[in-house]
């Protein structure tokens, strides 16, 4: 699992690992059902105390989005996730910054992506283009 | 589980020099606990307390609700201990050191000796004194893990070693305490190490232990600010729960105590405002702790 602990921002490590965790689910890199890494495990990649992670997984596990299993281990959970506005956003920003720089690699204005952003919706609502999702299907 | 360890207002000096005053430390099975301070505030003198090898002037020392004085066998056994000097017996071969060990420690799991040799590439058949350092320390460590004692004391056992081998260090915390619910000690200079590795913390300072208390409630105590004036100060400015400052003329970064309202307060009626508020890392409330401490012994 894709996590970064840094120690200078102070923030609780407890707590970066709840966030990182959420981001994965809300952008999907972790599926529902899908299983976390155990304790041990974690602890070892992260080189923090097992007892971190235990809080961790606790308090992602108070929230919703992951269940424990007695003796099996923590899985994400179904169904959609609640997520704040504020995360959804970020998550969203990411994408858009990413767009961005690669239209300004690409000589398109900011105006234009607009533009075309609008176009494909409109081709989608029509049916006209298929959906990536569909796709990847 | 329960108690592991409790210490109850220990002091001890040395030939009319002051080393420990008045230090209470316990701690729980399941736990690590980060001891950190300055070189010479006490740190490994309380440690070589719960080994037994120093004696109580005053208060008392009970591992596993034993005195490690009256009790040596009884306690030791139960312990895995690796100093920052590592002192091996230098003409003795690595597989010798271990034999020898193991001949202490009837818990002995030859398995994981071997798992740890090998992820070491560590040469059994070497002599103590071929190894470099960071081997020296790798066979300390699986002298002191390999019995998989209940109660696991790394006297700053990062001390002069490459990434390589703090790696190790680090992952036989983990595994104590993971794979076995048992109980680490460790002391180190090493903040960031501490505050990755620790449950609880404890802050010694000229043989007092000055904080003391799980990690997130001694960080959640303290905060760095940021706060503008606007008007540009020669000094910094006088706050009230202020323990660091660094800094100058209409900005400064502040660590402080406190409630984050007061604080907002004190700022607001020397006509500033907080701009930003974090809660501190362990280095920068362990900084602030000796500044402060120093600063009250001048004035002293």
């Amino acid at each position: 699992m894709d996590i970064t602990i840094n120690v200078t921002d102070g923030v609780p490590i407890y707590r970066q690992i709840v966030n990182q965790v959420k981001y994965l689910v809300a952008s999907g890199l972790l599926q529902p059902g899908e299983e976390l890494p155990p304790n041990r495990t974690l602890a070892l990649q992260l080189k923090v105390t097992p007892n971190t992670i235990v809080k961790a997984y606790e308090e992602l596990e108070s929230s919703g989005v992951v269940h424990m299993r007695r003796g099996s281990g923590t899985f994400v959970s179904e169904g959609r996730q609640q997520l704040a506005l504020r995360e959804r956003r970020r998550i969203i920003e990411q994408r858009i910054d990413a767009l961005l720089a690669e239209a300004h690699q690409l000589n398109f204005a900011a105006d234009d992506i607009l533009r075309m952003v609008r176009e494909r919706k409109a081709a989608m609502d029509l049916g006209t283009t298929a959906e990536p999702a569909d796709v990847e299907k | 589980m329960g108690q592991i360890v409790d210490v109850n207002d220990l002091s001890r000096s040395f030939v009319g020099k002051t080393a420990l005053d008045g230090v209470s430390f316990h701690a729980a099975a399941g736990r690590v606990y980060g001891l950190v301070g300055a070189n010479g505030a006490g740190k490994t003198t309380l440690l070589k307390h719960l080994l037994g090898l120093l004696r109580a002037t005053t208060g008392s020392v009970r591992v596993f609700g034993l005195d490690p004085v009256r009790d040596p066998v009884g306690v030791l056994s139960r312990i895995g201990y690796l100093s920052e000097e590592r002192e091996l017996p230098e003409w003795m071969r690595v597989d010798e050191l271990m034999d020898y060990t193991r001949a202490f420690h009837p818990t002995w799991d030859a398995s994981y000796a071997r798992e740890l040799f090998e992820s070491f590439a560590l040469d059994p058949s070497k002599k103590v004194k071929e190894l470099s350092k960071g081997m020296r320390a790798q066979a300390g460590l699986i002298a002191a893990v390999a019995h998989r004692p209940e109660l696991l004391i790394l006297d700053e056992p990062s001390s002069g070693l490459d990434a390589i081998v703090r790696r190790d260090i680090l992952d036989a915390i983990v595994r104590t305490v993971a794979d076995d619910g048992r109980t680490v000690i460790f002391s180190s200079h090493l903040l960031d190490e501490v505050e990755r590795m620790s449950d609880n913390v404890t802050l010694m300072h000229q043989g007092r232990v000055t904080l003391s208390g799980a990690l997130d409630d001694v960080r959640r105590g303290y905060q760095r600010s940021r706060v503008r004036f606007v008007e540009q100060l020669d000094q910094p400015p006088l706050l009230d729960t202020a323990l660091a400052m660094e800094g100058g003329g209409r900005t400064w970064s502040v660590v402080h105590s406190g409630s984050l309202e007061q604080f907002h307060h004190s700022v607001l009626a020397l006509g500033g405002e907080v701009v930003e508020s974090r809660d501190a890392t362990l280095e920068e409330i362990f900084l602030a702790r000796a500044g402060r401490n120093r600063q009250q012994m001048e004035v002293a």
